[in-house]
């Protein structure tokens, strides 16, 4: 019995880390920008790696396999940020205005007192 | 649960197809690069889950190897169109 | 002397890790392995401040697992507005980064870029405050109370 539920709770995290990506993969398709882009790309790069690696470490229990499965998964969650941000720089140099522009009104001023 | 690991797998593979997409339509050279990262770390999941469906646990190594050169990859090439030579030094100032 | 340790430490786990065979012939390459890597590390001059194994304190799992839960729960938003018909409304702006040191400020800027919704474009050294694009005001907001850097300076209050 108690197999069995776990097998349901990996079932579940599998399924929630597709259903993820393809969220994540229509907000690359429908977001009007390169830095809104970059924001659906990152539901794809963390909460789908996170569900799809939780599911299948259930699924082999403790083993070299898990090991190796965390280690893939260590190293998405260390290297997509830095992807991301080197996206985002290298394309704030080449000059991409982002969709709405810079809020250094209102937002601006209110961060600085903080 | 195979059921359910096919199932995963065509998600990831919807999702490979739209990453795809954006990066074939573009339009700048950075949708393209956000498109090939997001296809590449898909394909290293894509490659975790078929190591489950097949059986074959050696292949979980080929993922790992994945992801480290998908992220090389993406930053080669993006320092090679910024500074068209990758034997070029760092960042200097805001350029 | 310490940072050669940790490294060698490190790099004989992952290679047991990966390996999964033992025996002595690969005992003895992984041995050779690990001695290239160091030697190359020393020649290139990469070793610096963060591989300190004295950064490694009971904070950081405690760190790592607040903000697993904060990325879940970006992500929610973040999956919302992909589904809503509402168009987005990105906004870019800066936010202070008191931390002092380096690697205090560069945890958070990375923190704040693995959180979906934002993205930090700008960081440099010597300069205090960090530039941010973000997708939604709510994500913004978040930034903006601050309790991602408390969380960050808290974490840095052992570590120095």
């Amino acid at each position: 019995m108690a197999e069995s539920l776990v097998d349901i709770i990996s079932m579940l995290l599998l399924l929630g880390g597709g259903l993820f990506a393809v969220i994540g993969g229509i907000g690359l398709l429908r977001f009007p920008d390169v830095y809104t882009r970059l924001h659906a790309g990152s539901i794809t790069d963390t909460l789908a790696p996170l569900l799809i690696v939780s599911g299948l470490v259930l699924q082999s229990g403790f083993s070299l396999l898990t090991f190796k499965l965390l280690l893939i998964l260590l190293f998405l969650l260390f290297t997509t940020p830095t992807a991301s941000h080197a996206t985002a720089r290298a394309a704030m140099i080449a000059g991409i205005k982002p969709v709405g522009g810079e809020k250094t009104g209102d937002k601006g001023a209110s961060s600085s007192n903080t | 649960m195979t059921f359910v690991l096919l199932v995963t797998i065509l998600a990831i593979f919807t999702t490979m197809g739209l990453a795809l997409w954006r990066a074939i339509q573009g339009p700048s050279f950075y949708d393209t690069i956000v498109g090939v990262n997001a296809f590449g770390t898909k394909t290293v999941l894509l490659i975790a889950l078929i190591t489950y469906f097949t059986g074959h646990a050696d292949l979980i190594d080929v993922a790992l190897v994945y992801a480290l050169i998908n992220f090389l990859a993406v930053v080669a090439v993006l320092k090679l169109v910024r500074q068209r030579d990758l034997a070029a030094g760092g960042e200097k100032g805001d350029g | 002397m310490r940072y050669f340790i940790s490294l060698s430490l490190t790099l004989a786990i992952l290679w047991l890790g990966l390996s999964g065979v033992y025996k002595p012939l690969l005992f003895i390459l992984g041995g050779l392995s690990i001695a290239l890597v160091v030697w190359l590390t020393e020649r290139m001059e990469v070793l610096g401040a963060e591989h300190d194994p004295g950064l490694w304190s009971w904070r950081l799992p405690v760190y790592w697992a607040w903000l697993l839960w904060q990325v879940v729960l970006a992500n929610l938003m973040v999956a919302r507005a992909v589904l809503s018909r509402k168009p987005v409304t990105p906004s870019l702006f800066r936010v202070p980064a008191r931390q002092h040191t380096l690697v205090g400020r560069v945890t958070y800027g990375n923190s704040i870029t693995l959180t979906p919704g934002t993205v930090t474009t700008c960081l440099r050294n010597g300069d205090d405050e960090i530039e941010v694009h973000a997708l939604l005001p709510e994500a913004a907001d978040d930034l903006h109370s601050g309790a991602m850097a408390r969380k960050v300076d808290w974490l840095e209050g052992r570590q120095r």
